[in-house]
């Protein structure tokens, strides 16, 4: 979160068209923008509870020129917003033939991480449902280092673009770069490097999947695990390179299975890629369920570490 | 405080002398005259999603004549009075509608009309999802200072959506510089202002939000563009929103399939009753009995604006459609 907030001061020093809206963020519940209103209290706006509306005011703001950074408090409240980001953010420079039209906006939002009971409004890992809206950029940072260069990238972005951010990751601890540090958006980065399986994930099960590989390599299994720092654009060519040195793949996320996005990845291996396959795809992801409000039962559903070993085994010996 | 480029004359405003109603009167004409040449497109066989502006000229006419030029307009569906309003030019209208690339939104947005110069804002094809947009625009111009004013038309039907009530309240906390202007003609497509709203007036509405709401005929541009121009000056100073409910009555269904009077939904003499009271012979009639004009002269504004259209639809037919490319893959993202 400190990653996150100094680069969220960093760039309203910079560009005095940064602003904040969003639902308390002057003290706000993650803790983020906390304290950003003591030095610019003219530029942190707290919203009242209107998604669909602010998120449209966060348009309005950067056909306007200013460039708002909007907090949805929840994933699973960005559903209010959908027509505003879906219909509004992603389609109105092209609605408008493009030239001065355009919509700088940066969308952070927090997901996935349902604990504590927080149950199947609070704790849902919904960025597959955004992925399907040309028009719109996404990322999900995994790392305090990935989400400054991703948040600047993002802030200096002139497209509408949703920033992921997972909350279990807000207390993870990193070493970040100083000064002007970007990552650009639509690379993924290999994480940890190796021959015998692919694993691409993102978020707080991207972290399984590095405990995962470390457990396999115990075992003589070199797994490469690959974050995908980015959803659209999704970068392909990265994970069609390691296909074809691993010849195996398992992508690894924390939403339901279908239509997710390791939906989308194993199609494109499918359709791109099938020639380096030695396995079958093997998708990890939540099961079709309803996240129950229980520390007991939010967790049941979800990929651990054990499967991603226990799957990476499995294409191993097919 | 950014003034736009003068890319195109205004043809409204061409004459700074002339009585407020002659211009209100040429503009309400070339209106009527553009919306039955868009009429007989679409029976020609163009895909438009035409919603006839018949008997709705004078709201939005007056409204946009209230403006400065860098002021921020967002339209809506019900007709062409906004853009004709606004000095937008009825060939690349035209041409937009026909999904040519000479268009104002280069063929790809068609009645999602746009003009950076003339800061008409873009036309969401969602009911209701331009209200907050609009606010957000206001408060970045409050944010920064300036003094331009942000205006947005809906009907008393998308009245009804949730982001009117979200970008209602928000613009009325921020006391932004808005001006929301309810065209209420009494039906959103079959059903009445009975069936689906809870209030007899739209402008009611604002005391849900502490936003001052006024009632005029809509039908009257006059009085339209006196309260629009206050509206417009509360909202400079400081004062923050105003509904401005213009009561009016549009002469054709909600889009061309619906016909006059399709399933009975409304009744012939209720039509016949309100083309009595169409605002561009209530217009010629006072301009003639005050003085205002002579016939020769209206005759020649008759003419102009005929000649106008006319030329209007030759560019669009001759004007060549965007290639594959351009309609698939620019403009979607700034690169």
């Amino acid at each position: 979160m400190t990653a996150i907030r100094d680069t969220l001061l960093e760039e309203m020093r910079r560009d005095e068209r940064v602003f904040l809206i969003g639902e308390d963020i002057k003290i706000n519940v993650w803790a983020v923008t906390r304290h950003i209103v003591d030095e610019f209290p003219d530029r942190v706006i707290h919203a009242p509870l209107s998604e669909s509306g602010f998120c449209g005011v966060g348009v309005g703001a950067a056909l306007a020129g200013l460039r708002p950074v909007v907090e949805v408090m929840y994933l699973d409240f960005v559903l209010l917003a959908a027509d505003s980001l879906g219909n509004q953010a992603a389609k109105y420079r092209y609605m408008c033939g493009g030239g001065k039209f355009k919509v700088p906006a940066v969308f952070r939002i927090a997901g996935g991480g349902s604990t504590r009971g927080a149950g199947c409004h609070h704790g849902q890992a919904l960025e597959a449902t955004l992925m399907h809206y040309p028009g719109l950029k996404i990322v999900y940072p995994s790392t305090p280092a990935d989400a400054k260069g991703l948040l600047t990238s993002a802030i200096r972005e002139d497209n509408p673009i949703i920033f992921h951010e997972h909350k279990l990751l807000y207390r993870m601890e990193g070493m970040v770069p100083d000064g002007d540090y970007t990552i650009p958006i639509g690379k993924a980065d290999i994480k940890r490097h190796g021959s015998d399986v692919t694993i691409v994930s993102y978020a707080w099960p991207l972290h399984k999947a590095l405990s995962a590989a470390a457990k396999l390599a115990q075992g003589g299994i070199e797994a490469e695990v690959i974050d995908l720092r980015s959803l659209r654009p999704l970068d392909m060519e990265c994970i069609l390179k390691s296909v074809e040195k691993t010849h195996r793949l398992i992508t690894v996320e924390e939403g339901t299975k279908m239509g997710g996005v390791g939906a989308e990845i194993a199609a494109n291996v499918a359709e791109y890629g099938l020639q380096y396959l030695e396995a079958p795809v093997k998708r990890l992801a939540a099961a079709e369920w309803i996240i129950p409000s229980s520390t007991y039962g939010d967790q049941l559903g979800l990929p651990q570490e054990e499967d991603i070993v226990a799957a990476a085994k499995e294409l191993v010996a097919f | 405080m950014r003034t736009p480029s003068t890319g195109q004359m205004n043809p409204s405003t061409t004459s700074v002398a002339e009585p407020l109603l002659l211009r209100f009167y040429r503009d309400m004409l070339r209106t009527r005259y553009l919306d039955d040449k868009i009429n007989e497109l679409v029976t020609q066989g163009v895909g438009i999603m035409q919603h006839s502006t018949r008997g709705q000229e004078a709201t939005p006419v007056a409204a946009c004549a209230a403006l400065e030029p860098g002021d921020y307009m967002f339209p809506y569906h019900r007709g062409w009075a906004w853009a004709i309003g606004k000095g937008m030019d009825p060939k690349l209208v035209l041409a937009e509608l026909m999904g040519k690339k000479t268009g104002y939104c280069k063929g790809k947005g068609g009645v999602h009309l746009a003009d950076w110069n003339l800061r008409v804002m873009g036309r969401p094809g969602v009911q209701g999802a331009h209200v907050p947009i609009a606010t957000g625009i206001a408060l970045a111009v409050k944010m920064r200072k300036e003094k331009d004013v942000v205006i947005c038309f809906f009907g008393e039907g998308g009245s009804n959506e949730g982001n009117v009530h979200e970008a209602m309240n928000m613009a009325s906390v921020w006391k932004v510089p808005l001006i929301f202007v309810v065209e209420n003609n009494g039906y959103a497509v079959y059903t009445t202002t009975k069936e689906a709203i809870s209030v007899e007036d739209i402008a009611q509405r604002g005391q849900a939000y502490n936003i001052p709401g006024v009632i005029v005929d809509g039908n009257d541009p006059e009085a339209v563009h006196g309260a629009v121009k206050e509206a417009a000056g509360r909202a400079r100073a400081g004062g923050g929103p105003t509904i401005v409910e213009a009561k009016t009555y549009r002469i054709f269904g909600h889009m061309t399939a619906d016909t006059f009077y399709a399933g009975g939904y409304r009744s012939k003499q209720e039509v016949e009753e309100w083309q009595k009271k169409d605002p561009i012979n209530r217009a010629k009639e006072k301009l003639l009995r005050e003085k205002l004009a002579d016939e020769t002269q209206l005759a020649q504004i008759d003419k102009a604006a005929r000649e106008e259209i006319a030329a209007a639809e030759h560019f669009a037919k001759e004007s060549p459609f965007p290639a594959k490319e351009e309609l698939l893959c620019q403009d979607i993202y700034v690169d």
